[in-house]
């Protein structure tokens, strides 16, 4: 779970901490330092007795610091020694989520540490269980599933991150909305500006919210593909609502933009997900950016026209 | 989870059959069941479903796996073409 601001008030120190009672036997759990994780894995373990080791990540959680090597094998080898777990510990065990696996060695750990890598399930939540059987993973806790509600939970952090560009394009519609025959007017500005934002919102909320949401169901691969019909679709109803009083031009202008916008969007959303290759979304962006700087060409010239 | 799948045949995970020791670690940390182990021998039963995360081959001890791991988030990718360098997470601390 990611939001782009205040993210200093959601960590928590590094370091060594127990679960209940944990005794020399109890197992070792690794986590990062974000502190919704390190809650969420301390209300799975309720009742039973661990030990936590919270690596540093900078409050970023185990799938993404792994990504960026900050949820790693040196750091995890750091805070064994910093914690002086060899004392602490009549085993030689760490449980390491599985997320966090592409930042981790686990041959090299033990080599460094003495400590063997076993690692965790996927969600926090099957930890009890996975302890219970003598700490082995079913199929299914090994596998990332990516959920309604996943997805569901990821779409905030898509509008927080995108607030900044947001802000200097409605700036930007006011003012293009103002040019016509009488060079600028105010009032065009606003009333055709308003109109532009709208657009831009719903291309905006179609590719970041309802493009996620209904990912599975949506035609097409690629992300940006699967923005834009969303977008088209959205852009439709608009117009049915409309499109009396728009006429064709401005009519063609907001169906052009929405998947535009949409699709950049939803562009976006890959890098959320546990779903897409960075080769893959490489190859998806050379591909899905021309054709978005086209249909925002088109549709913003149709639109400038339409003032005339 | 088939019907959300993502592009095809451009994954750069590669596997040294001759090198793997059949130690099983690589099935354990795919978070997408890319391998399955037959005859002490790891084997790529689902290549497209390959996200390049990297755990794989970090975590074979023989180096059989190689995979080109990076991020996967266009921001990240946009920034990387715009500095010429290899795309980076550095999108605030948003990710
Ligand atoms: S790179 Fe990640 S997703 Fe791909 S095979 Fe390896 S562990 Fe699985
Ligand atoms: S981790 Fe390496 S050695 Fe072990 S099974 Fe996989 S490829 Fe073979």
């Amino acid at each position: 779970m990611r939001w782009g601001l205040g993210r200093s008030r959601y960590t928590i120190a590094p370091g060594l901490y127990a679960i209940g009672t944990p005794a020399g036997d109890s197992p070792v759990l690794v986590t990062a330092n974000y502190k919704m994780t390190f809650d969420i894995v301390r209300r799975d373990m309720r009742g039973h007795d661990a030990w936590l080791l919270v690596l540093d990540t900078k409050g970023i959680n185990v799938w993404c610091a792994a990504g960026k090597g900050t949820f790693s094998t040196d750091e995890i080898i750091r805070q064994v020694q910093r914690a002086n777990l060899q004392q602490l510990v009549n085993h030689r065990t760490l449980i390491v989520p599985q997320l966090g696996a592409p930042g981790v060695a686990a041959h090299k750990v033990h080599k460094a540490c003495g400590f063997k890598v076993v690692y965790g399930p996927i969600r926090s939540d099957d930890l009890p269980q996975f302890l219970r059987t003598g700490q082995t993973a079913t199929p299914d806790m090994r596998r990332v599933r990516f959920t309604l509600t996943d997805r569901f939970i990821l779409t905030p952090v898509e509008l927080a991150s995108m607030w900044r560009y947001t802000l200097w394009s409605i700036l930007a519609l006011f003012i293009l909305g103002g040019i016509g025959p009488q060079i600028f007017s105010f009032s065009a500005a606003w009333s055709r500006g308003i109109i532009a934002v709208t657009v831009g919102l719903l291309g905006l909320f179609t590719g970041a919210v309802i493009t996620p949401i209904l990912l599975p169901w949506l035609p097409g691969r690629a992300f940006a593909t699967r923005g834009a019909i969303a977008g088209l679709a959205t852009g439709m109803l608009g117009l049915l609502i409309f499109s009396a009083s728009l006429g064709w031009l401005n009519s063609l202008a907001l169906l052009l933009a929405v998947a535009a916008v949409s699709s950049w969007c939803a562009m976006h959303f890959t890098g959320s997900s546990t779903f897409t290759s960075p080769s893959g979304v490489e190859k998806e962006m050379r591909q899905a950016i021309p054709a978005q700087a086209a249909f925002l060409l088109v549709g913003g010239l149709c639109w400038l026209a339409a003032a005339f | 989870m088939s019907s959300l799948r993502y592009l095809e045949n451009i994954v750069t995970l590669k596997l040294d059959t001759e090198k793997c020791v059949g130690c099983g670690m690589c099935a354990v940390v795919c978070p997408h069941g890319v391998f399955t182990i037959e005859e002490r021998k790891a084997q790529v039963v689902d290549r497209d479903a390959c996200i390049e995360c990297g755990a794989c081959a970090g975590n074979c001890p023989v180096e059989a796996l190689s995979v080109k791991a990076g991020v996967g988030c266009a921001s990240a990718i946009i920034n990387g073409w715009l500095t010429g360098e290899e795309p980076s997470c550095d999108c605030g601390g948003s990710c």
